[in-house]
Protein backbone atom coordinates (compact mmCIF):
# COMPACT_ATOMS: atom_id res chain seq x y z
CA UNK A 1 0.00 0.00 0.00
CA UNK A 2 2.97 2.27 0.43
CA UNK A 3 3.07 3.35 -3.18
CA UNK A 4 -0.37 4.91 -2.77
CA UNK A 5 0.77 7.18 0.04
CA UNK A 6 2.81 9.59 -2.16
CA UNK A 7 -0.12 9.86 -4.58
CA UNK A 8 -2.46 10.77 -1.74
CA UNK A 9 0.06 13.20 -0.27
CA UNK A 10 0.54 14.83 -3.66
CA UNK A 11 -3.19 15.13 -4.19
CA UNK A 12 -3.76 16.64 -0.75
CA UNK A 13 -0.96 19.13 -1.24
CA UNK A 14 -2.41 20.03 -4.66
CA UNK A 15 -5.81 20.69 -3.08
CA UNK A 16 -4.24 22.70 -0.29
CA UNK A 17 -2.33 24.90 -2.70
CA UNK A 18 -5.32 25.37 -4.96
CA UNK A 19 -7.47 26.37 -2.01
CA UNK A 20 -4.84 28.77 -0.77
CA UNK A 21 -4.50 30.33 -4.22
CA UNK A 22 -8.25 30.78 -4.63
CA UNK A 23 -8.45 32.30 -1.16
CA UNK A 24 -5.56 34.64 -2.00
CA UNK A 25 -7.18 35.57 -5.30
CA UNK A 26 -10.49 36.36 -3.60
CA UNK A 27 -8.91 38.59 -0.97
CA UNK A 28 -6.75 40.32 -3.60
CA UNK A 29 -9.74 40.99 -5.87
CA UNK A 30 -11.82 42.34 -3.01
CA UNK A 31 -9.02 44.82 -2.28
CA UNK A 32 -8.81 45.81 -5.96
CA UNK A 33 -12.38 47.09 -5.96
CA UNK A 34 -12.61 48.56 -2.46
CA UNK A 35 -11.19 51.96 -1.57
CA UNK A 36 -8.66 53.21 -0.70
CA UNK A 37 -6.88 52.72 -4.02
CA UNK A 38 -3.32 53.97 -4.38
CA UNK A 39 -2.98 55.72 -7.78
CA UNK A 40 0.74 56.47 -7.26
CA UNK A 41 1.56 52.83 -6.68
CA UNK A 42 -0.56 51.69 -9.62
CA UNK A 43 1.15 54.23 -11.88
CA UNK A 44 4.58 53.07 -10.76
CA UNK A 45 3.71 49.46 -11.54
CA UNK A 46 2.20 50.46 -14.88
CA UNK A 47 5.44 52.17 -15.86
CA UNK A 48 7.39 49.11 -14.75
CA UNK A 49 5.15 46.67 -16.62
CA UNK A 50 4.40 48.76 -19.70
CA UNK A 51 7.17 51.18 -20.42
CA UNK A 52 10.16 49.14 -19.31
CA UNK A 53 8.91 46.00 -21.05
CA UNK A 54 8.61 47.81 -24.39
CA UNK A 55 12.11 46.96 -25.70
CA UNK A 56 11.89 43.25 -25.02
CA UNK A 57 8.29 42.91 -26.16
CA UNK A 58 8.97 45.08 -29.23
CA UNK A 59 11.92 42.94 -30.25
CA UNK A 60 9.91 39.76 -29.78
CA UNK A 61 7.06 41.18 -31.85
CA UNK A 62 9.12 42.50 -34.75
CA UNK A 63 11.04 39.25 -35.23
CA UNK A 64 7.89 37.19 -34.87
CA UNK A 65 6.19 39.29 -37.54
CA UNK A 66 9.23 39.00 -39.80
CA UNK A 67 9.59 35.25 -39.46
CA UNK A 68 5.85 34.80 -39.88
CA UNK A 69 5.90 36.60 -43.22
CA UNK A 70 8.89 34.61 -44.36
CA UNK A 71 7.47 31.25 -43.28
CA UNK A 72 3.99 31.77 -44.64
CA UNK A 73 5.44 33.07 -47.91
CA UNK A 74 7.62 29.98 -48.46
CA UNK A 75 4.87 27.67 -47.20
CA UNK A 76 2.02 29.21 -49.22
CA UNK A 77 4.15 29.31 -52.38
CA UNK A 78 3.63 25.53 -52.57
CA UNK A 79 -0.01 26.07 -53.48
CA UNK A 80 0.29 29.55 -54.96
CA UNK A 81 -1.47 31.29 -52.09
CA UNK A 82 1.13 34.02 -51.50
CA UNK A 83 -1.66 36.61 -51.58
CA UNK A 84 -2.76 35.46 -48.12
CA UNK A 85 0.57 36.29 -46.42
CA UNK A 86 -0.45 39.74 -45.19
CA UNK A 87 -3.73 38.44 -43.81
CA UNK A 88 -2.10 35.47 -42.13
CA UNK A 89 0.47 37.73 -40.48
CA UNK A 90 -2.01 40.23 -39.12
CA UNK A 91 -4.49 37.63 -37.88
CA UNK A 92 -1.84 35.44 -36.23
CA UNK A 93 -0.24 38.42 -34.54
CA UNK A 94 -3.38 40.07 -33.24
CA UNK A 95 -5.21 36.91 -32.23
CA UNK A 96 -2.46 34.73 -30.85
CA UNK A 97 1.17 35.65 -31.03
CA UNK A 98 0.91 39.23 -29.80
CA UNK A 99 -0.83 38.42 -26.51
CA UNK A 100 0.84 35.05 -25.88
CA UNK A 101 4.41 36.05 -26.61
CA UNK A 102 4.08 39.39 -24.85
CA UNK A 103 2.46 37.54 -21.93
CA UNK A 104 5.31 35.06 -21.71
CA UNK A 105 7.99 37.75 -21.95
CA UNK A 106 6.28 39.86 -19.30
CA UNK A 107 5.83 36.77 -17.10
CA UNK A 108 9.59 36.29 -17.21
CA UNK A 109 10.37 39.93 -16.62
CA UNK A 110 7.65 41.20 -14.31
CA UNK A 111 6.28 38.06 -12.66
CA UNK A 112 9.77 37.16 -11.54
CA UNK A 113 10.48 40.69 -10.30
CA UNK A 114 7.22 40.82 -8.33
CA UNK A 115 7.83 37.44 -6.69
CA UNK A 116 11.41 38.39 -5.82
CA UNK A 117 10.46 41.79 -4.41
CA UNK A 118 7.51 40.66 -2.32
CA UNK A 119 9.36 37.47 -1.35
CA UNK A 120 12.31 39.47 -0.04
CA UNK A 121 9.92 41.76 1.81
CA UNK A 122 8.33 38.69 3.36
CA UNK A 123 11.56 37.03 4.54
CA UNK A 124 12.98 40.31 5.89
CA UNK A 125 9.72 40.92 7.84
CA UNK A 126 8.85 44.00 5.78
CA UNK A 127 5.42 42.52 5.09
CA UNK A 128 4.87 42.13 8.85
CA UNK A 129 6.13 45.68 9.32
CA UNK A 130 3.42 46.89 6.93
CA UNK A 131 0.80 45.24 9.12
CA UNK A 132 2.15 46.86 12.29
CA UNK A 133 1.94 50.22 10.50
CA UNK A 134 -1.80 49.60 10.03
CA UNK A 135 -1.41 49.03 6.29
CA UNK A 136 -2.89 45.97 4.67
CA UNK A 137 -0.25 44.24 2.51
CA UNK A 138 -2.95 43.15 0.05
CA UNK A 139 -4.01 46.74 -0.37
CA UNK A 140 -0.52 48.17 -0.56
CA UNK A 141 1.43 45.47 -2.39
CA UNK A 142 -0.92 43.11 -4.20
CA UNK A 143 -3.85 45.22 -5.44
CA UNK A 144 -1.77 47.90 -7.25
CA UNK A 145 0.19 45.21 -9.09
CA UNK A 146 -2.90 43.30 -10.16
CA UNK A 147 -4.71 46.44 -11.32
CA UNK A 148 -1.61 47.62 -13.19
CA UNK A 149 -1.13 44.21 -14.85
CA UNK A 150 -4.76 44.08 -15.90
CA UNK A 151 -4.72 47.57 -17.46
CA UNK A 152 -1.20 47.71 -18.86
CA UNK A 153 -0.79 44.43 -20.69
CA UNK A 154 -3.48 45.21 -23.32
CA UNK A 155 -1.73 48.51 -24.06
CA UNK A 156 1.56 46.70 -24.39
CA UNK A 157 -0.01 44.08 -26.66
CA UNK A 158 -1.57 46.76 -28.86
CA UNK A 159 1.90 48.21 -29.41
CA UNK A 160 3.28 44.70 -29.98
CA UNK A 161 0.55 44.05 -32.58
CA UNK A 162 1.53 47.15 -34.51
CA UNK A 163 5.25 46.37 -34.34
CA UNK A 164 4.65 42.74 -35.33
CA UNK A 165 2.56 43.66 -38.35
CA UNK A 166 5.19 46.22 -39.26
CA UNK A 167 7.87 43.48 -39.10
CA UNK A 168 5.80 41.35 -41.46
CA UNK A 169 5.33 44.32 -43.75
CA UNK A 170 9.06 45.08 -43.91
CA UNK A 171 9.92 41.51 -44.87
CA UNK A 172 6.98 41.26 -47.28
CA UNK A 173 7.64 44.53 -49.06
CA UNK A 174 11.42 44.69 -49.10
CA UNK A 175 12.55 41.06 -49.11
CA UNK A 176 9.77 39.06 -50.70
CA UNK A 177 8.91 41.71 -53.24
CA UNK A 178 5.21 42.32 -52.52
CA UNK A 179 3.83 45.66 -53.56
CA UNK A 180 3.80 47.69 -50.30
CA UNK A 181 0.42 49.26 -51.04
CA UNK A 182 -1.19 45.93 -51.88
CA UNK A 183 0.34 44.35 -48.78
CA UNK A 184 -1.05 47.09 -46.52
CA UNK A 185 -4.40 46.92 -48.26
CA UNK A 186 -4.76 43.18 -47.71
CA UNK A 187 -3.63 43.62 -44.12
CA UNK A 188 -6.62 45.92 -43.54
CA UNK A 189 -9.02 44.17 -45.87
CA UNK A 190 -9.68 40.99 -43.90
CA UNK A 191 -8.95 42.21 -40.38
CA UNK A 192 -12.01 42.18 -38.14
CA UNK A 193 -12.37 44.12 -34.89
CA UNK A 194 -12.89 40.84 -33.01
CA UNK A 195 -9.38 39.69 -34.00
CA UNK A 196 -7.83 42.60 -32.17
CA UNK A 197 -10.36 42.72 -29.32
CA UNK A 198 -9.99 39.03 -28.50
CA UNK A 199 -6.22 39.53 -28.35
CA UNK A 200 -6.59 42.47 -25.98
CA UNK A 201 -9.00 40.59 -23.72
CA UNK A 202 -6.49 37.76 -23.58
CA UNK A 203 -3.80 40.29 -22.70
CA UNK A 204 -5.89 41.58 -19.78
CA UNK A 205 -6.37 38.08 -18.45
CA UNK A 206 -2.67 37.31 -18.84
CA UNK A 207 -1.70 40.55 -17.13
CA UNK A 208 -3.93 39.62 -14.22
CA UNK A 209 -2.47 36.09 -14.07
CA UNK A 210 1.14 37.31 -14.17
CA UNK A 211 0.61 39.79 -11.34
CA UNK A 212 -1.46 37.33 -9.31
CA UNK A 213 1.12 34.54 -9.55
CA UNK A 214 4.01 36.91 -8.89
CA UNK A 215 2.32 38.29 -5.77
CA UNK A 216 1.02 34.92 -4.57
CA UNK A 217 4.35 33.15 -4.73
CA UNK A 218 6.19 36.12 -3.30
CA UNK A 219 3.70 36.52 -0.46
CA UNK A 220 3.95 32.88 0.54
CA UNK A 221 7.71 32.52 0.18
CA UNK A 222 9.61 31.39 3.24
CA UNK A 223 13.16 30.66 4.23
CA UNK A 224 15.89 32.95 3.03
CA UNK A 225 17.45 33.52 -0.36
CA UNK A 226 16.62 30.01 -1.44
CA UNK A 227 12.94 30.43 -0.67
CA UNK A 228 12.80 33.67 -2.66
CA UNK A 229 14.55 31.97 -5.59
CA UNK A 230 12.03 29.16 -5.46
CA UNK A 231 9.16 31.63 -5.35
CA UNK A 232 10.54 33.42 -8.41
CA UNK A 233 10.82 30.19 -10.38
CA UNK A 234 7.34 29.09 -9.33
CA UNK A 235 5.86 32.45 -10.31
CA UNK A 236 7.32 32.32 -13.82
CA UNK A 237 6.57 28.65 -14.45
CA UNK A 238 3.02 28.74 -13.11
CA UNK A 239 2.09 31.95 -14.89
CA UNK A 240 3.55 30.67 -18.18
CA UNK A 241 1.59 27.44 -17.97
CA UNK A 242 -1.59 29.27 -16.98
CA UNK A 243 -1.13 31.68 -19.89
CA UNK A 244 -0.85 28.84 -22.39
CA UNK A 245 -3.79 26.95 -20.87
CA UNK A 246 -6.07 29.97 -20.61
CA UNK A 247 -5.07 30.99 -24.13
CA UNK A 248 -6.69 27.82 -25.42
CA UNK A 249 -9.75 28.29 -23.25
CA UNK A 250 -10.21 31.90 -24.34
CA UNK A 251 -9.68 31.07 -28.00
CA UNK A 252 -12.33 28.38 -27.72
CA UNK A 253 -14.70 30.84 -26.06
CA UNK A 254 -14.16 33.51 -28.73
CA UNK A 255 -13.97 31.54 -31.95
CA UNK A 256 -15.24 28.01 -31.42
CA UNK A 257 -18.79 28.39 -32.63
CA UNK B 1 -3.92 45.42 39.97
CA UNK B 2 -6.68 47.99 40.09
CA UNK B 3 -6.56 49.24 36.48
CA UNK B 4 -7.46 47.07 33.49
CA UNK B 5 -4.37 45.55 31.92
CA UNK B 6 -3.28 47.00 28.57
CA UNK B 7 -2.56 43.58 27.17
CA UNK B 8 -3.88 40.35 28.58
CA UNK B 9 -2.97 36.86 27.41
CA UNK B 10 -5.16 34.07 28.71
CA UNK B 11 -4.04 30.47 28.18
CA UNK B 12 -2.68 31.05 24.66
CA UNK B 13 -1.66 27.96 22.71
CA UNK B 14 0.04 27.91 19.34
CA UNK B 15 1.61 25.03 17.49
CA UNK B 16 3.05 24.42 14.06
CA UNK B 17 2.08 20.95 12.96
CA UNK B 18 3.16 18.58 15.73
CA UNK B 19 5.48 21.15 17.29
CA UNK B 20 3.95 23.04 20.20
CA UNK B 21 5.46 26.50 20.46
CA UNK B 22 3.20 28.23 22.99
CA UNK B 23 1.79 25.93 25.61
CA UNK B 24 -0.59 28.02 27.65
CA UNK B 25 0.70 31.56 28.16
CA UNK B 26 -1.17 33.65 30.69
CA UNK B 27 0.06 37.11 31.60
CA UNK B 28 -1.22 40.64 32.27
CA UNK B 29 0.71 43.69 31.13
CA UNK B 30 -0.26 46.94 32.82
CA UNK B 31 -0.52 50.32 31.06
CA UNK B 32 2.77 52.25 30.80
CA UNK B 33 4.88 49.44 32.11
CA UNK B 34 7.90 48.07 30.30
CA UNK B 35 7.64 44.32 30.15
CA UNK B 36 10.48 42.14 28.89
CA UNK B 37 10.21 38.51 27.91
CA UNK B 38 13.53 36.71 28.15
CA UNK B 39 14.33 33.23 26.96
CA UNK B 40 16.58 31.26 24.66
CA UNK B 41 16.27 31.00 20.92
CA UNK B 42 13.27 29.10 19.65
CA UNK B 43 11.28 29.26 22.89
CA UNK B 44 8.37 31.11 21.31
CA UNK B 45 9.20 34.73 22.11
CA UNK B 46 8.63 36.03 18.58
CA UNK B 47 5.53 33.89 18.17
CA UNK B 48 4.04 35.51 21.29
CA UNK B 49 4.43 38.98 19.78
CA UNK B 50 3.11 37.83 16.41
CA UNK B 51 0.03 36.36 18.05
CA UNK B 52 -0.71 39.64 19.83
CA UNK B 53 -0.30 41.55 16.57
CA UNK B 54 -2.55 39.09 14.75
CA UNK B 55 0.18 38.03 12.32
CA UNK B 56 -0.44 34.52 13.64
CA UNK B 57 -3.59 33.06 15.04
CA UNK B 58 -3.39 31.00 18.25
CA UNK B 59 -5.39 27.78 18.29
CA UNK B 60 -6.65 28.32 21.78
CA UNK B 61 -6.82 31.09 24.33
CA UNK B 62 -7.73 34.75 24.35
CA UNK B 63 -5.67 37.87 23.77
CA UNK B 64 -7.17 41.12 25.02
CA UNK B 65 -5.88 44.56 24.10
CA UNK B 66 -7.59 47.25 26.20
CA UNK B 67 -10.13 44.60 27.16
CA UNK B 68 -10.96 43.79 23.51
CA UNK B 69 -10.47 40.25 22.25
CA UNK B 70 -8.28 40.49 19.15
CA UNK B 71 -8.22 36.81 18.20
CA UNK B 72 -10.36 36.23 15.13
CA UNK B 73 -11.15 39.91 14.76
CA UNK B 74 -12.35 41.19 11.39
CA UNK B 75 -9.59 42.87 9.31
CA UNK B 76 -11.20 46.33 9.54
CA UNK B 77 -11.44 46.23 13.33
CA UNK B 78 -7.96 44.80 13.62
CA UNK B 79 -6.57 47.72 11.62
CA UNK B 80 -8.10 50.04 14.20
CA UNK B 81 -6.41 48.10 17.01
CA UNK B 82 -3.11 48.03 15.11
CA UNK B 83 -3.09 51.83 15.02
CA UNK B 84 -2.25 51.67 18.73
CA UNK B 85 0.87 49.62 18.04
CA UNK B 86 4.40 50.37 16.96
CA UNK B 87 7.06 47.76 16.47
CA UNK B 88 10.81 47.65 16.10
CA UNK B 89 11.81 44.54 14.19
CA UNK B 90 14.92 42.50 14.77
CA UNK B 91 16.34 43.26 11.32
CA UNK B 92 14.73 46.74 11.38
CA UNK B 93 12.57 45.62 8.38
CA UNK B 94 12.81 49.02 6.72
CA UNK B 95 11.16 49.31 3.31
CA UNK B 96 14.16 49.38 1.01
CA UNK B 97 12.28 50.96 -1.89
CA UNK B 98 11.50 54.05 0.19
CA UNK B 99 13.75 56.80 1.51
CA UNK B 100 14.52 56.87 5.22
CA UNK B 101 12.12 59.73 5.94
CA UNK B 102 9.34 57.98 3.97
CA UNK B 103 9.94 54.91 6.10
CA UNK B 104 9.59 56.91 9.29
CA UNK B 105 6.54 58.76 7.98
CA UNK B 106 4.92 55.61 6.57
CA UNK B 107 2.54 55.01 9.45
CA UNK B 108 1.54 58.68 9.50
CA UNK B 109 0.84 58.85 5.76
CA UNK B 110 -0.75 55.42 5.27
CA UNK B 111 -2.22 54.63 8.66
CA UNK B 112 -3.18 58.11 9.85
CA UNK B 113 -3.71 59.83 6.47
CA UNK B 114 -1.42 62.75 7.25
CA UNK B 115 -0.30 65.09 4.46
CA UNK B 116 3.13 64.23 3.05
CA UNK B 117 4.72 67.57 3.90
CA UNK B 118 3.48 67.53 7.47
CA UNK B 119 4.49 63.89 7.84
CA UNK B 120 7.98 64.72 6.61
CA UNK B 121 8.44 67.39 9.29
CA UNK B 122 7.31 64.89 11.88
CA UNK B 123 9.66 62.24 10.48
CA UNK B 124 12.63 64.60 10.68
CA UNK B 125 11.67 65.41 14.26
CA UNK B 126 11.59 61.70 15.13
CA UNK B 127 14.90 61.08 13.37
CA UNK B 128 16.35 63.85 15.49
CA UNK B 129 14.95 62.16 18.60
CA UNK B 130 16.98 59.03 17.80
CA UNK B 131 20.10 61.06 17.09
CA UNK B 132 19.99 61.21 13.30
CA UNK B 133 20.09 64.37 11.21
CA UNK B 134 17.67 65.48 8.51
CA UNK B 135 20.26 64.60 5.83
CA UNK B 136 19.91 60.91 6.74
CA UNK B 137 16.24 61.17 5.81
CA UNK B 138 17.10 61.57 2.15
CA UNK B 139 19.16 58.35 2.03
CA UNK B 140 17.88 54.84 1.32
CA UNK B 141 17.97 52.20 4.08
CA UNK B 142 20.61 50.13 2.23
CA UNK B 143 23.03 53.07 2.59
CA UNK B 144 22.89 52.96 6.41
CA UNK B 145 24.88 50.90 8.92
CA UNK B 146 23.12 48.30 11.07
CA UNK B 147 23.01 50.59 14.11
CA UNK B 148 21.57 53.44 12.08
CA UNK B 149 18.95 51.13 10.55
CA UNK B 150 17.89 50.09 14.04
CA UNK B 151 17.56 53.72 15.06
CA UNK B 152 15.49 54.48 11.96
CA UNK B 153 13.36 51.44 12.82
CA UNK B 154 12.88 52.89 16.29
CA UNK B 155 11.97 56.28 14.83
CA UNK B 156 9.40 54.58 12.61
CA UNK B 157 7.98 52.63 15.56
CA UNK B 158 7.46 55.80 17.63
CA UNK B 159 6.44 58.12 14.77
CA UNK B 160 2.72 57.52 15.19
CA UNK B 161 3.04 57.98 18.97
CA UNK B 162 1.62 54.54 19.66
CA UNK B 163 0.19 53.41 22.98
CA UNK B 164 1.96 50.06 22.77
CA UNK B 165 5.45 49.44 21.38
CA UNK B 166 7.00 46.05 20.71
CA UNK B 167 10.74 45.56 20.52
CA UNK B 168 11.94 42.35 18.89
CA UNK B 169 15.54 41.71 19.96
CA UNK B 170 16.41 45.43 19.90
CA UNK B 171 20.13 44.97 20.61
CA UNK B 172 20.90 41.77 18.71
CA UNK B 173 23.68 42.14 16.16
CA UNK B 174 24.93 45.49 17.46
CA UNK B 175 28.24 46.32 19.14
CA UNK B 176 27.97 46.82 22.93
CA UNK B 177 28.15 50.61 22.74
CA UNK B 178 25.51 50.90 20.02
CA UNK B 179 23.41 48.39 21.96
CA UNK B 180 23.53 50.68 24.98
CA UNK B 181 22.65 53.69 22.85
CA UNK B 182 19.58 51.79 21.63
CA UNK B 183 18.69 50.80 25.21
CA UNK B 184 18.87 54.45 26.32
CA UNK B 185 16.76 55.52 23.36
CA UNK B 186 14.15 52.88 24.13
CA UNK B 187 13.92 53.96 27.77
CA UNK B 188 13.72 57.62 26.77
CA UNK B 189 11.14 57.14 23.99
CA UNK B 190 8.89 54.87 26.03
CA UNK B 191 8.97 57.27 28.95
CA UNK B 192 8.25 60.32 26.79
CA UNK B 193 5.29 58.65 25.11
CA UNK B 194 4.06 57.01 28.30
CA UNK B 195 3.64 53.90 26.19
CA UNK B 196 3.35 50.29 27.22
CA UNK B 197 6.43 48.45 25.99
CA UNK B 198 6.84 44.74 25.41
CA UNK B 199 10.29 43.57 24.44
CA UNK B 200 11.75 40.19 23.75
CA UNK B 201 15.45 39.67 24.14
CA UNK B 202 18.12 37.27 25.28
CA UNK B 203 20.48 40.11 26.12
CA UNK B 204 20.29 40.31 29.95
CA UNK B 205 22.09 43.63 30.12
CA UNK B 206 19.49 45.15 27.84
CA UNK B 207 16.61 43.42 29.65
CA UNK B 208 17.68 44.82 33.03
CA UNK B 209 18.08 48.28 31.62
CA UNK B 210 14.78 48.66 29.82
CA UNK B 211 12.32 46.64 31.89
CA UNK B 212 10.06 47.19 34.88
CA UNK B 213 9.00 43.56 34.93
CA UNK B 214 10.38 40.44 33.34
CA UNK B 215 9.06 37.06 32.36
CA UNK B 216 11.05 34.02 31.41
CA UNK B 217 9.77 31.85 28.59
CA UNK B 218 10.87 28.26 28.36
CA UNK B 219 9.38 25.61 26.11
CA UNK B 220 6.24 27.61 25.45
CA UNK B 221 5.51 28.33 29.11
CA UNK B 222 6.23 31.30 31.32
CA UNK B 223 8.34 29.77 34.08
CA UNK B 224 8.84 33.00 36.01
CA UNK B 225 7.27 36.46 36.11
CA UNK B 226 8.48 39.15 38.46
CA UNK B 227 9.90 42.63 38.98
CA UNK B 228 13.26 43.35 37.38
CA UNK B 229 14.79 44.17 40.77
CA UNK B 230 13.89 40.68 41.98
CA UNK B 231 15.38 38.78 39.09
CA UNK B 232 18.61 38.01 40.97
CA UNK B 233 16.73 36.63 43.99
CA UNK B 234 14.19 34.67 42.01
CA UNK B 235 15.22 31.26 43.41
CA UNK B 236 14.10 29.95 40.06
CA UNK B 237 16.61 27.50 38.59
CA UNK B 238 15.65 28.40 35.00
CA UNK B 239 16.11 32.12 35.56
CA UNK B 240 19.35 31.58 37.48
CA UNK B 241 20.79 29.49 34.69
CA UNK B 242 19.73 32.00 32.06
CA UNK B 243 20.94 35.18 33.70
CA UNK B 244 24.29 33.63 34.50
CA UNK B 245 24.56 32.04 31.09
CA UNK B 246 25.47 28.55 32.29
CA UNK B 247 25.37 25.52 30.03
CA UNK B 248 24.47 23.25 32.98
CA UNK B 249 21.07 23.47 34.60
CA UNK B 250 17.42 22.61 34.07
CA UNK B 251 17.40 24.16 30.57
CA UNK B 252 18.85 21.55 28.27
CA UNK B 253 19.97 22.62 24.84
CA UNK B 254 18.83 20.05 22.38
CA UNK B 255 22.20 18.97 21.10
CA UNK B 256 23.00 15.62 19.63
CA UNK B 257 26.24 14.18 20.77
Amino acid sequence: MNFLAPIGAFFLSFLRHTGRLINFCGIALSHCVRPPIYPRLILRQMIEIGYFSLPVVGLTAIFTGMVLALQSHTGFARFSAEGAVATVVVISITRELGPVLAGLMVAGRIGAAMAAEIGTMRVTEQVDALVTLATNPFKYLVAPRIIAGFITLPMLVLVADIIGVFGGFVVGAYKLGYNPATYLHSTWEYLKPLDVISGLVKASVFGFIIALMGCYHGYHSKGGAQGVGQATTNAVVSSSILILTLNYVLTALFFDK
Amino acid sequence: MSQTPKIQLIDVHKSFGAKTVLDGITVDIAPSESFVIIGGSGTGKSVTLKCILGLMRPEQGRILVDGLDVVGMRPREREEVLRKFGMLFQGAALFDSLKVWENVAFGLIQGHKMERRKAKDKAVEKLYAVGLGADVGELYPAELSGGMQKRVGLARAIATEPEIIFFDEPTTGLDPIMADVINDLIVKCVKELGATAVSITHDMHSARKISDRMAMLHRGRLVWVGRTAEVDQSDNPFVDQFIHGRAEGPIKMELRR
